[in-house]
């Protein structure tokens, strides 16, 4: 190996409008290996990233390649230099075939258009991900379309392969596949940079690390050496607790109780429910697993009223047929609701966080007459600033200048200060960081343990096996068993999450990562 | 390199300065306007802004000519706070005259005391039909508001041409356009003697108090922001988006055809073709200008009131021609849609450097 490196960033320095996303960065990738950049939401390691692929430019600082200063004005260069980029969001048109894809965003980069299919084939048979170049997107699965963007990066003459939290969408069979894959890249001599914030993938196959925090590099290390814990304590710093103390709860009487609720798709991109059995009792988190796109939000609007389903009678709330019912009535009868997207449908962007509190809380006396109570709703939103420790200047910032995180804290401490009976939540804690992460989870188990019915639908499994009393997983419209999480062995879920509800096979194995 | 740069947070400052600073731009366009039209500019802004008000005859002129925009103009906010672009307040404004004059006809001759009021409500009630029926268009059957509520001010100003050329045509009349005088049981009282200034200000000061505490104060007033915002936001927390739509419709048409029974009643005393030169549309740009707030839209709607005038003696005294105020009015709403754009950004002056230390600020 030569001594000369890879990739070096150094003093990298980006400024957004009130918040300064990379300061004076320094970033070293050798030949063959690959480099976890760590860091939790908003500590700039996307910024870093779209710099380092040209699309967005630095402010200062400069970017050695090969030991050779090149600067980046735009992707095409960085593909011309060997970088490859998978984003978080898939960059595919639904419509158009796995090459016609690849030929559209490689252009010349491509190379002879007559060949290509067929390079697509052995490409990505060579790396261990059959691709059939004649397909259209629209029929492939989340990890299939992955696929296609990794493919469309190795048909370059790839030396550094950047992911973008790449396994977040994934079950986790489909997570071993990529890591074999990564892992014979970098035997290639391949570089890959790994952003992720699941500390556990990153123990298990980084070769080292560079954490950022707000903007900053805190640390480096080899992550072989180190526990999750310590890597967290890196990523939030030092007086931030990063542990919940969970016990599992029974639940007491049903509350909730969905009977072979069916739905039709309203849309193309819309997924129908169909015959979903679902009981959740009082007193208990029920966990639904599932990649996304299978039918959470329909079944999260199903039961918050937001769609309305004329000819059914298939959910009840303790015993009342609640399917004609408007969200207005359903709240009266105690359901509360965290939606997927925080701004524009939990929170309104350009209100202030009081107004936000007043959003859904209006039934807790802050109305008289039809009139505002203008003191009491300041004093909720104070309460839950205070209460959820949610990072602001004051009550009178608009929700949209909260970074997500913070935002999320809000409405879920708006929601949960509600004191449901029926508290829906999508994604509680995504893009949420770690000390955040553990307050809302203690809220909601101790919203539970007063006697809340809690349905939780999220894309992270580590949150799910820790905080549901019962989980199961989602996918195309149908909803698997549900089982203690203790009893429910990571692969059976992931068989599950993709679809394969019968099998009783296979439970022995994966479970290693979750005890 | 001059570079609009965004803000991180929308100014509220610029919020308040670009309409003036819209204002201020529409005097500099206006004075090239009229130099280009051969008038001494310094003459033609003093014709136009200030001899109109020169006088206490003729600041009573101005309420006048604001009382049926105001009113207007306050049941636009409230719409276009919901994000319904409702454009239709002149058509509900001439059912309200229309409807209003029914009302009145059959006093005549009488002198009751419900004359007046009934003739108001009247004219309520014709506005509401007017913005009831775009409602139901754009409600039930998903149509267009914009376009529901333009199509209803043409059928609007037919119904009431049909109206005095056929069933209110003054049968006393000698066969011109026009409906009988009302008695003056039905006219509204004049407050100040020897001006034309009538009690239809009181009702601009009670929608004033009422469209302000609606909005600020009530959470119905709450909900319609919410609504207009974000929808989505607004259904996921349970708000009766139609119920809500179909209010502020009603309210805003109820407002409007006040406005057309208050013309009636208080300025022209009987329904003629010509009851208003484009009221209803000037409340759209009083509206913004004023920043959906009741007291803005009150000092907007002064302004626009003036140009009204102003208007008219320019084409007196100047021989500029009448159309001179629409495109006043017109610069004003486009100068200010323009300086809005420094609520969300800022002006930054940029200076080119070489290499990847490309830009700094300020």
């Amino acid at each position: 190996m030569s001594n000369v490196k890879r990739l070096a960033m150094l003093g990298i320095t980006k400024e957004y409008p009130g918040c300064k996303a990379n300061d004076e960065v320094f970033l070293d990738i050798e030949h063959g290996e690959i480099h976890a950049l760590l860091g939790e939401n908003g500590a700039g390691k996307s910024t870093l990233m779209k710099m380092l692929y040209g699309v967005v430019k630095p402010d200062s600082g400069s970017i050695i390649w090969n030991g050779k200063p090149v600067s980046i004005d735009q992707p095409s260069v960085a593909r011309g230099l060997g970088i490859g980029m998978v984003f978080q969001h898939f960059s595919l048109f639904e419509t158009l075939t796995v090459a016609e894809n690849i030929a559209l965003v490689l252009g010349d980069q491509a190379g002879n258009s007559k060949t290509l299919a067929h390079r697509i084939k052995a490409t990505s048979e060579r790396y261990g991900m059959p691709l059939d170049p004649d397909r259209r997107i629209s029929s492939l699965s989340t990890g299939e379309r992955q696929r296609v963007e990794i493919v469309r990066c190795l048909l370059l003459n790839l030396q550094l392969l950047i992911l973008d939290e790449p396994t977040s969408v994934l079950t986790p069979q489909e997570v071993d596949n990529l890591f074999k894959t990564l892992r014979q890249l970098t035997k290639e001599g391949c570089s890959v940079l790994f952003i992720s914030h699941k500390l556990h993938e990153v123990t298990a196959l980084c070769d080292s690390a560079t954490i950022l925090r707000a903007g900053k590099v805190t640390g480096h290390c080899h992550p072989k050496d180190e526990t999750s814990e310590s890597i967290a304590r890196m990523m939030v710093g030092e007086d931030i607790a990063i542990s919940n103390d969970c016990r599992r709860s029974l639940g007491t009487d049903v509350f909730a109780n969905i009977e072979n609720l069916s739905t039709k798709s309203m849309g193309q991109f819309d997924v129908a429910l169909k015959n979903i059995n679902l009981q959740v009792k009082r007193g208990e988190i029920v966990g639904i697993a599932g990649i996304a796109g299978n039918g959470q939000e329909e079944l999260l609007k199903a039961l918050s009223g937001e769609d309305i389903h004329p000819n059914s009678k298939s959910i009840t709330f303790t015993g009342t047929v609640v399917d004609q019912l408007t969200p207005l009535q359903r709240r009266r009868l105690g359901l509360a609701f965290v939606p997927e997207d925080r701004l524009g449908r939990g929170a309104v962007p350009d209100l202030d966080l009081c107004d936000n509190a007043l959003l859904t809380s209006f039934d807790s006396g802050l109305v008289k007459n039809g009139f505002l109570q203008k003191s009491k709703i300041i004093e909720l939103a104070d309460k839950i600033i205070k209460k959820y420790k949610v990072k602001t200047a004051g009550n009178h910032d608009a929700a949209a200048s909260l970074s997500g995180g913070n935002l999320q804290k809000f409405i879920v401490g708006r929601e949960i200060d509600q004191e449901p009976n029926f508290l829906l939540m999508s994604h509680p804690t995504w893009g949420v960081d770690i000390g955040a992460q553990v307050a809302i989870h203690d809220a909601i188990l101790q919203l539970r343990d007063r006697g809340c019915a809690i349905l939780i639908v999220s894309e992270d499994l580590d949150e799910l096996y820790k905080i549901s009393d019962r989980l199961g997983a989602i996918c195309d419209g149908q909803i698997s068993q549900f089982l203690a999480p203790e009893a429910l062995p990571l692969v059976k879920l992931g068989q599950w999450m993709a679809g394969d509800f019968d099998t009783t096979t296979a439970d022995n194995k994966g479970v290693s990562q979750h005890d | 390199m001059i570079k609009l740069v965004p803000r991180a947070q929308a100014s509220a400052k610029w919020g308040y300065l670009s309409p003036i600073l819209a204002v201020f731009l529409t005097l500099i366009a206006s004075s090239i306007l009229f130099m280009a039209l051969g008038k001494d500019p310094v003459e033609a802004l003093y014709t136009f802004f200030i001899s109109p008000i020169a006088n206490w005859y003729g600041v009573t002129e101005l309420l006048v000519v604001a009382i049926p925009i105001l009113l207007c103009a306050y049941g636009l906010a409230l719409c276009y706070r919901a994000s319904i672009w409702n454009i239709g307040a002149e058509g509900q404004l001439l059912t309200g005259a229309v409807v209003g004059t029914v009302m009145a006809l059959q006093f005549i001759d009488s002198s009751s005391a419900w004359a007046m009021p009934l003739t108001l409500i009247a004219g309520m009630v014709g506005g509401m039909i007017c913005s009831g029926i775009s409602a139901f268009l754009n409600l039930r059957l998903n149509c267009n508001e914009t376009l529901v509520t333009i199509m209803m001010n043409y059928i609007a100003l037919n119904t009431l041409l049909w109206a005095v050329y056929g069933p209110l045509k003054d049968p006393n009349g000698y066969n011109f356009p026009e409906s009988a005088l009302f008695g003056d049981s039905t006219l509204l009282p004049i407050l100040f003697e020897g001006t034309r200034l009538h009690v239809g200000l009181l009702l601009v000061v009670l929608a004033l108090v009422v469209t302000w505490v609606f909005m600020s104060k009530t959470f119905l007033g709450f909900q319609i922001k919410v609504l207009g915002l974000d929808k989505p936001a607004a259904h996921m927390a349970g708000y009766k988006q139609k119920k809500l739509a179909a209010m502020v419709f009603l309210v805003s048409g109820a407002l409007a055809g006040l406005a057309g029974a208050v013309i009636v009643t208080g300025s022209t005393g009987q329904l003629i073709p010509a009851i208003s030169p484009g009221y209803g549309y000037s409340a759209i740009i009083v509206a913004f200008l004023g920043r959906l707030h009741p007291v803005g839209i009150t000092l907007a709607g002064l302004l626009i009131a003036l140009l009204f005038m102003g208007g008219e003696m320019s084409q007196m005294l100047l021989n500029l021609p009448r159309s001179i105020s629409g495109i006043l009015q017109g610069l004003i709403l486009f100068f200010l849609l323009s300086c809005d754009v420094l609520i969300r950004y800022r002006i930054a002056f940029t200076f080119k450097r070489s290499g990847l230390t490309a830009t700094a600020k300020n």
